[in-house]
């Protein structure tokens, strides 16, 4: 079954993969958690907030987002980030931008939909005596979000939103549709360029399971140490 | 924003030669919904019988299903997609290669199942949630009124755990739906990829992906509204959701 594999293929293109894919792809999955995070707390904030209007603004983003498929989001960002970038610098034309500055674009929009909902439900969890005792204190709203709320919330939610990430991790592939050679992409030109699909495309899934996995255990064992201190 | 916009696009004839812009998206579009159908067929009966396995007491069964989902979850699904659709025909032998290589629609069915069984390591992780969180004298009953473990199943826990689930099933379903647009990578020309098609067609591209995104936020809405009737009467009496 496997006699006229040629697995050497990898060994050859261990640094293509891992040095240009691999690091693009995480380098990617930490910067779109990284700002989905925090626009997805402002999104969760404004949801919260007691000004309606906000909330209803803040509701409609993450049901619009969550109603569309990421390949869908890709390629609207991909074409629509030009144009944002020419309305922002006032140029003439659509700016040029590169591959991974659209695709980081979307992924932080698209995220911040997903983490907004899992912060919602880590700021919820938090009992309603916290950010009375904190403006008893005489602490501002934003003072006792910061230093009461926000802290705990994190930690409550720490393993789903790293859970989310690992989701994150996966769904970076989907890139491959506007051909960047991200770890998968990179796969994919080397399968193509050498006519070796099913070796590549076996060690790619055997790379993202590892990867997966591990993450997945790890996450499972904070889960269980945040437990025993609640 | 200097992009010429022209909504008349949708009504001019697409260069395929069969009619409009606008039938190629709806072809598009019932070909979403046929592939998220069968996939959520697949996902439904591999999701129930892996969820049944991780709620059994026999350690080693239990393993089985937790495998299964590791499996299916710890990869992206569109490398799922890859494995079946190029590593697949490589790895049977020839003959049965050959025949999977030729089959005609072979984009659609490996969607549908590549997409049924992605989802089914989902549908499983629920389904033992919604087992676990019965209380244990559900299953007691059952045994005490004689029912063998294969008739408590049937007839107590699932009917229970599935009513219990229904919300989060919802939102896979929706999930089942979006990840068809994934199958877009081996060839399959559903909604997403019939916009992309438009957009190279036309160059008109924020009003194909602009009739796209209504058509998925339509299906959207009857999903959600139908599975709330749906969930409204299928709601356990007692329970926080019910009457």
């Amino acid at each position: 079954m496997f006699g006229n594999l040629d697995f050497d293929v990898i060994r050859r293109s261990l640094p293509y993969l891992f040095l240009d894919g691999m690091s693009f792809t995480l380098m990617l999955t930490g910067l779109s958690a990284l700002g989905g995070l925090i626009f997805g707390t402002l999104i969760a904030l404004m949801r919260l907030s007691s000004y309606k209007l906000l909330g209803r603004i803040a509701g409609l983003y993450v049901d619009f987002m969550r109603s569309l498929p990421l390949v869908l989001v890709i390629f609207w960002f991909y074409f629509l980030v030009p144009y944002i970038g020419q309305w922002l610098t006032g140029a003439s034309r659509p700016i040029r931008v590169g591959a991974f500055t659209s695709s980081l674009v979307t992924f932080i929009m698209f995220e911040a939909a997903y983490f907004s909902e899992i912060m919602r439900a880590g700021i919820q969890s938090i009992s309603k005596g916290q950010p009375a005792a904190a403006s008893a204190l005489g602490l501002t709203y934003s003072q006792s979000m910061r230093y009461i709320v926000l802290p705990q919330a994190f930690r409550n939610m720490l393993p789903v939103l790293l859970t989310q990430t690992i989701v994150l991790f996966q769904d970076t592939s989907l890139v491959y549709v506007l051909s960047i050679p991200d770890f998968l992409g990179a796969a994919s030109k080397v399968a193509q360029r050498d006519g070796r699909l099913v070796e590549m495309y076996l060690f790619a899934a055997l790379v993202y399971f590892v990867i997966s996995c591990l993450a997945s255990y790890g996450v499972r064992r904070l889960q269980a140490r945040i437990a025993i201190v609640r | 924003m200097n992009y010429n916009w022209n909504w008349h696009i949708f009504f001019e004839p697409n260069p395929t030669g069969a009619g409009t812009y606008l039938d190629l998206l709806v072809s598009g579009l019932w070909l979403t919904i046929k592939t998220a159908l069968l996939a959520w067929v697949i996902a439904l009966i591999f999701g129930t019988i892996i969820g049944i396995l991780r709620s059994l007491p026999s350690k080693t069964v239990s393993w089985i299903g937790f495998a299964y989902v590791e499996f299916f979850r710890n990869m992206p699904l569109l490398v799922q997609l890859f494995l079946w659709f190029f590593v697949l025909p490589e790895l049977l032998p020839r003959t049965a290669g050959l025949w999977l290589k030729q089959l005609p629609n072979a984009p659609f069915w490996t969607a549908a199942i590549g997409v049924g069984l992605f989802m089914s390591a989902r549908v499983a992780v629920q389904l033992a949630a919604g087992i676990a969180s019965l209380p244990r004298g559900q299953k007691q009953a059952a045994t005490a009124l004689g029912l063998t473990t294969t008739q408590g199943y049937r007839y107590v826990l699932l009917p229970m755990a599935f009513r219990i689930i229904m919300p989060p099933l919802t939102s896979e379903f929706l999930n089942t739906v979006k990840n068809t647009s994934v199958a877009i990578t081996i060839g399959l020309i559903e909604l997403t990829g019939q916009a992309r098609a438009m957009q190279e067609f036309s160059f008109q591209v924020f009003e194909a992906f602009t009739a796209a995104t209504i058509m998925y936020l339509a299906i959207n809405i009857i999903v959600v509204t139908g599975m709330r009737f749906l969930e409204r009467s299928l709601a356990i009496p007692g329970y926080i959701t019910g009457k």
